[in-house]
């Protein structure tokens, strides 16, 4: 049964890297830095992971460790979309008066 | 391991959590492919912020969760530090930023999977502890990691290379070790004390990765760091039987991958290479001697503004030294008069000016520079043959020369700008030192070059008064 998961998950694995690569690799590179900071933002959702372990009650230690990593996937969910956006706002065509 | 079977009947709880962690994933792609065009950027952005917030309240619902306040308690802890580092670090730290929250990304992974093992130690099979173990590595390989890289960019650890004798066979002997270990582990999940070392070794095997990487190197480790925290993710995904975490995971990692491979190539160096190399780590001899041979021209602020008096265009190269000098809205003040006065202005960047990818367009787009203005390599390197002056504020090995003309040279056949090209050059630097892979730069010799030293803002608004004063 653990080896029939196993499989299910390779699955879900092999086809975001292929979507991924589909999608990430038409990024230009204009927007190489807004892409780490999104990617990064996005990968605070190990914060869903560290949720449930803080949440669990399972002992203090546990419940401890688990705080510790909602902080830390806190910090890059709500600090990585903020500067994403803050830096896309930047990114702006401006109408400049033909001399 | 209380992981519930993805096979399992049905839920209704169980299911909204499912479905929202599904929903959040597509969101992610949806978000992604945004990026892929400076209009749609923002929504894109906002669709994946939509799916964070459902995966989160999902999570919320599961039925494992009994208890809040430690929850709770994360959650202020972390949006407290986290609003600061997004609404408040300068562009110019931008490298520094995101290296220090790869390493907050590999903390939490880590500390998640230390958590997991030490509640299941007893129960776990094999395939579990395998995701684990390598859950725990990449994550604390990445949290030390990142921190090196973010010490070294902000210049409390010193920025070349620290090498000493046998540092590869070292370097190769912890990670055969780790991997000896995580298989062991595989086979007997329940040696405790075995996964513990485990965790140590990947804390060290990020230190001793990072420790031998130099200044222009950066850009490719901080992508490496990207993809390792990314994969960390996925086998988090796999430990727990996450899909949203394996599907974040691959994205992630495979960004920071791709972008690994484009800064590489951008280098003409090879992965192994950058991890193996130390490239920055000759140290020059005599850095005044120019190598190539040869006059510098040295040149006033005055002597630039009379050049760009005369330019029908211009081309601006901005480099790593930009961003020290936070000169970037000078380049722009200066780059308005100039085209005040009918001159075409625009920028050449190169992927691998700064010190992480796309570190010069966010400068440029701070300073409000239109971002069709902003030219690739590929783009523009045509143009300068025909451009009349180009400036280059703080960018070195991108526009050496060597690069294309001395076979022998460290750089050799790496992609640069053909800013020798142009009719003149303007060369603005702090000084004679050579750039960060410790080669003589042939351009700063060349007779259509000019030197003006100093502090970059400084010169680039001595510049602008100038032009002001005659204009």
């Amino acid at each position: 049964m653990e080896c029939e998961n196993f499989i299910i998950l390779l699955y879900i694995f092999v086809l975001a890297i292929f979507a991924g690569y589909q999608v990430i690799s038409k990024v230009p590179q204009l927007l190489h830095t807004p892409l780490m900071a999104f990617t990064n933002a996005i990968s605070g959702i190990s914060l869903v992971a560290s949720l449930v372990i803080a949440g669990e009650g399972r002992n203090t230690i546990s419940s401890i460790l688990g705080a510790v990593a909602v902080a830390a996937a806190t910090i890059n969910v709500v600090g990585g979309f903020l500067i994403t956006d803050r830096m896309l706002r930047m990114f702006k065509k401006k109408e400049r008066a033909k001399a | 391991m209380n992981a519930y079977n993805l096979l399992a009947g049905i839920d209704l709880r169980q299911d909204a959590y499912l479905g929202s962690l599904l929903i959040a994933s597509l969101l992610f792609l949806l978000g992604l492919r945004g990026l892929s065009h400076s209009e749609t950027a923002r929504r894109g952005m906002k669709l994946a912020a939509v799916g964070m917030f459902i995966a989160v309240v999902g999570t919320l619902l599961d039925k494992r969760i009994v208890s809040y306040e430690w929850i709770i308690g994360g959650l202020i802890v972390g949006t407290v530090i986290g609003v600061p580092m997004g609404q408040w670090i300068p562009m110019t730290k931008m490298p520094e930023r995101i290296a220090l929250s790869h390493a907050f990304g590999g903390l939490a992974v880590a500390l998640v999977g230390v958590a997991e093992y030490a509640n299941h130690y007893m129960r776990l099979g094999p395939f579990d502890t395998c995701a684990l173990s390598l859950e725990v590595l990449l994550g604390a390989m990445t949290f030390t990691g990142s921190l090196m890289a973010f010490g070294k960019l902000m210049g409390v650890l010193p920025g070349r290379p620290q090498t000493f004798p046998g540092q590869n066979a070292v370097n190769l002997t912890f990670l055969g070790g780790a991997l000896a270990i995580l298989l062991f582990l595989t086979a007997r999940p329940d040696q405790q004390m075995f996964f513990y070392i485990l965790l140590s070794v990947g804390l060290l095997l990020g230190i001793l990765g990072v420790v031998r990487i130099g200044g222009a190197d950066m850009p490719v480790v901080i992508c490496l760091l990207n993809s390792y925290a990314g994969l960390a993710a996925a086998a988090t995904g796999f430990a727990l039987y996450n899909p949203v975490l394996i599907v974040c995971g691959a994205l992630d990692g495979g960004s920071g991958l791709i972008l690994a491979l484009i800064m590489s190539r951008a280098m003409n160096r090879s992965f192994k290479n950058v991890v193996f190399g130390a490239f920055g780590a000759r140290l020059l001899v005599d850095p005044v001697a120019t190598g190539a041979g040869g006059t510098v021209h040295e040149g006033t602020s005055e002597d630039a503004a009379e050049l760009l008096k005369l330019a029908g265009s211009v081309i601006v190269v901005p480099g790593y030294g930009m961003a020290v000098a936070q000169a970037q809205h000078a380049v722009r003040d200066l780059a308005d008069l100039l085209e005040n006065a009918g001159t075409s202005v625009r920028y050449a960047i190169h992927p691998v000016a700064g010190r992480m990818p796309g570190h010069m367009n966010v400068l440029l787009a701070e300073a409000n520079v239109s971002y069709d203005q902003l030219f690739e390599l590929e783009a523009i390197n045509d143009e300068f043959q025909r451009t009349d002056v180009s400036i280059v504020v703080g960018a070195n090995d991108v526009v050496n020369p060597a690069a294309k003309n001395t076979p022998g040279s460290p750089i050799f056949g790496m992609p640069i700008l053909n800013v020798d090209q142009s009719k003149a050059v303007i060369v603005l630097k702090r000084s004679m030192r050579p750039g960060f892979a410790g080669v003589e730069n042939e351009l700063f010799v060349q007779p259509n070059a000019m030197m003006v030293f100093g502090d970059a803002k400084k010169t680039l608004a001595e510049m602008a008064a100038a032009l002001k004063k005659e204009g």
